[in-house]
């Protein structure tokens, strides 16, 4: 065995390919399995496989074991059924601490025991009584693991593998490489038994089957990324250049690239926006996607406003405070809290927030929130404010105000131009979001109509509005192009910081942007904070919403940015606004959704 | 694997000695349903290394198929009709039995969980006894049988497969 071992440190040292005919002998295997009788078999039939065996009949032992001896295992077996521990859970917690190979064993068979096993990201599933001719082959996934790293690790350029969907979008930098290195990543992957992994994929959409920790971007690290973005000039980043300017230890290249994708398709809101009037409107777009996808119930009642998208001067009879509002001077768009609101999008909360200052016209809010706190969120939601109104718009029926709103900006056009940037920003999220389920609660706390959004939209804040960018949003709001996108974004920045402190619970996540390409996406991340990777909507952890905090920052935010924005989308641009933010949310709904560019419709 | 090789059915069976009748012993027991094939499995990882591998597996499931049995009477007793932990404990049991390839035992624990499946109080009982009942017989010829290996001394041995 000795030499064997060595042969197989050797084999390692080649990166495991060099010495394919030894390596099986001596792979270190880790026997978990509470039952004597079975332990004692398999650890037998391993060891006449020329495997290096431990054994223990407790998971907790197991746990023990790999932890302090990391590096000294190459596979874990166990069994699915144990009393200490849930064999799922233990297989959940060794892919994702030790990133190790794990296969399920069990005497039950049912096929829905066997899903539950992949899909927790077992290798493989073994039925019992094993055999011998079972074990033989086990060593192929800890050789599939080990060239799946180097595959992810040694990648190039941005093929962030499985940003199908932010090909489309992108375009850009073989858009085409990407699919296909995905495709081909996917199929090698999944090689025999269903690598699992699909379902604990990185936020980055990292397909292989390994399960890696999901990369969080925070507000920190995202900072990072758009320093080293500027610095190589945005044209010129690429991922692995990222990632070296960065020097952050625990990303990988493939992170860096979908990220950057993300940023790309946010930036790209962003110079849209700014073409346009309706800024805010694009921004909520790019979060409508994601909040609409984040589930909340609320939101779900906001296919209200895609019934107005079309129509541009859909009667919003709620939004007649938010037109108010928005209307008066001060209101401007500060009326609307954008940023708060809009943070909506991001978490769920700046709906509330924007939804809470407007009151009873939370299409107003949402719009207008959406617009200005989309921008400053927009650090939370790449795609911009819209982010959180499309959230509403696709999901919550709950903003019928909004719809109603409508008719007071009667703007279509915004409705779709924030759709559009809703759309956007799912596009440019791969990663799968999730309909945020906290952001159902935060939903269900903002009352779409006046009173009620408030309280949703506090509660929405107080899931801790997405604002993970509001330092980066202000780097590159500021540093970047002239856009009004970005001034609000920096304003949202700003806002979201200050609603941040106001709103302890809120969790901005710079990612967020990332995260709203396909609003669900968005919101599982923004929810989650762990996901906080795609930027989505921060997750509502608390649902509740300080309404007044979240007010307050809107209107701080609406300060900061309704300046340029306001002025330019408010001249009649309010409805566009509106329509626009319904818009983005529409395209969560399924209702037709503006394709392209986000277009004052 | 070169042990494997070696624990060929026909080579052992064809032993005309007292190791050969041993073998068919097992052969015996696997015909009547006692064991199946598993259990052969079981022997032919036997090796130098471990060369009572066989029967220290079998005092291992019999001990700890003690304590499994004795697990589901308490819960007979003191969880009427909790159908999902009755079903889990034998589960256990089944699992171990599958291990070992007690084949009879493992059909009586089968029949049992679908009678939980079914709600059917009377029916768990009843096979709960076979199964009580199966392992008792088994554990008995099991003990004949190694008994048989070890009286075979050196030469039976010599002689078992694998060895």
């Amino acid at each position: 065995m000795t030499v064997e071992e060595v042969k197989l440190q050797a084999a390692k040292a080649n990166g495991g390919h060099g010495a394919k005919d030894q390596f099986p002998i001596g792979m270190r295997v880790l026997a978990v399995d509470d039952d004597p009788t079975c332990l004692k078999l398999l650890e037998k039939l391993l060891q006449h496989c020329q495997y290096h065996v431990t054994t223990t009949g407790q998971a907790a032992t197991a746990l023990k074991l790999l932890r302090e001896k990391k590096d000294q295992f190459d596979l874990v077996i166990s069994d699915v059924h144990m009393p200490d521990m849930d064999g799922f859970k233990l297989l959940e917690l060794v892919g994702l601490e030790m990133d190790l190979p794990v296969i399920m064993l069990s005497a039950n068979g049912e096929t829905q025991t066997v899903m539950k096993g992949i899909t927790h990201g077992a290798c493989d599933y073994l039925l019992k009584p094993v055999r011998i001719e079972q074990l033989r082959t086990i060593w192929q996934h800890v050789v599939r693991r080990r060239s799946c790293d180097a595959r992810n690790n040694g990648n190039d350029n941005d093929d962030s593998s499985k940003k199908l969907q932010v090909a489309s979008a992108e375009g850009d930098n073989g858009g085409g490489n990407r699919n296909k290195r995905t495709s081909r990543r996917v199929r090698d992957d999944n090689g025999d038994d269903g690598d699992d992994s699909d379902e604990n994929s990185n936020e980055n959409g990292d397909s292989s089957t390994q399960k890696k920790p999901r990369v969080v971007w925070s507000v920190e690290l995202h900072r990072k990324f758009v320093a080293s973005v500027n610095q190589l000039g945005i044209d010129k980043a690429v991922p692995k250049k990222i990632l070296d300017l960065m020097n952050v230890e625990n990303i990988t290249r493939e992170n860096v690239a979908s990220h950057l994708q993300k940023y790309r398709l946010y930036l790209k809101r962003l110079s849209v926006d700014a073409s346009r009037q309706a800024n805010l409107t694009a921004a909520f777009g790019g979060r409508n996607p994601a909040y609409v996808n984040m589930g909340l119930d609320a939101f779900r009642q906001y296919n209200a406003y895609g019934r107005y998208r079309p129509v541009p001067t859909t009667n919003h009879s709620q939004p007649n405070n938010l037109l108010a509002r928005m209307n008066s001077p001060a209101f401007g768009m500060h009326g609307l809290l954008p940023s708060q609101p809009l943070q909506i999008g991001h978490t769920q909360n700046n709906l509330s927030t924007s939804l809470g200052n407007v009151g009873g016209v939370n299409n107003g809010n949402l719009i207008r929130g959406a617009h200005m706190p989309l921008q400053d969120t927009s650090k939370c939601f790449p795609t911009g404010p819209s982010g959180p109104f499309n959230s509403f718009v696709g999901e919550s029926p709950q903003f019928p105000d909004l719809g109603r709103c409508n008719t007071t900006w009667s703007t279509a056009v915004s409705s779709s131009n924030v759709q559009e940037l809703g759309q956007k920003d799912r596009i440019v999220n791969g990663p799968k979001l999730e309909p945020l389920s906290s952001f159902t609660e935060a939903s269900s706390q903002i009352p779409l109509l006046g009173n009620e959004m408030q309280s949703q939209v506090a509660s929405l804040a107080s899931n801790g509005l997405p604002m993970p960018f509001t330092q980066e949003a202000v780097p590159f709001a500021y540093g970047s192009s002239t856009n009004s996108r970005e001034m609000l974004n920096n304003n949202l920045a700003l806002s979201n910081s200050g609603i941040n402190s106001s709103l302890p619970n809120l969790h901005i996540d710079g990612s967020v942007f990332e995260r709203n390409i396909d609003g669900s996406v968005v919101t599982r991340q923004t929810l989650d904070g762990s996901n906080s990777g795609g930027g989505g909507v921060p997750p509502l952890q608390d649902g509740r919403i300080d309404h007044q905090a979240v007010n307050s920052h809107l209107n701080y935010n609406n300060e900061l940015m309704g300046t340029s924005r306001l002025q330019r989308g408010l001249s009649g641009g309010l409805d566009d606004i509106v329509v626009d933010m319904f818009k983005l949310d529409h395209a969560d709904n399924g209702v037709p959704f503006i394709d392209g560019d986000w277009e004052l419709v | 694997m070169r042990n494997l090789r070696l624990n060929s059915d026909s080579r052992r069976a064809a032993r005309g000695d007292r190791a050969g009748a041993l073998i068919r012993t097992g052969r015996i027991l696997s015909r009547l349903g006692y064991l199946d094939e598993q259990f052969c499995q079981v022997e032919d990882l036997q090796d130098e290394a471990s060369p009572n591998f066989a029967e220290e597996v079998a005092t291992l499931f019999f001990k700890d198929s003690a304590r499994l049995i004795s697990n589901v009477e308490q819960a007979l007793e003191k969880y009427p009709k909790d159908f999902n932990r009755w079903d889990a404990y034998m589960q256990q049991l089944k699992g171990s039995c599958s291990s070992i390839g007690a084949s009879r035992m493992k059909s009586e624990c089968m029949s049992f969980r679908d009678y939980c499946g079914q709600g059917n109080v009377e029916g768990c009982m009843r096979s709960f006894h076979k199964v009580k009942r199966e392992h008792g017989a088994l554990r008995q010829k099991l003990e004949a049988y190694f008994q048989l290996l070890r009286q075979a001394g050196p030469a039976g041995a010599a002689t078992r497969p694998g060895m």
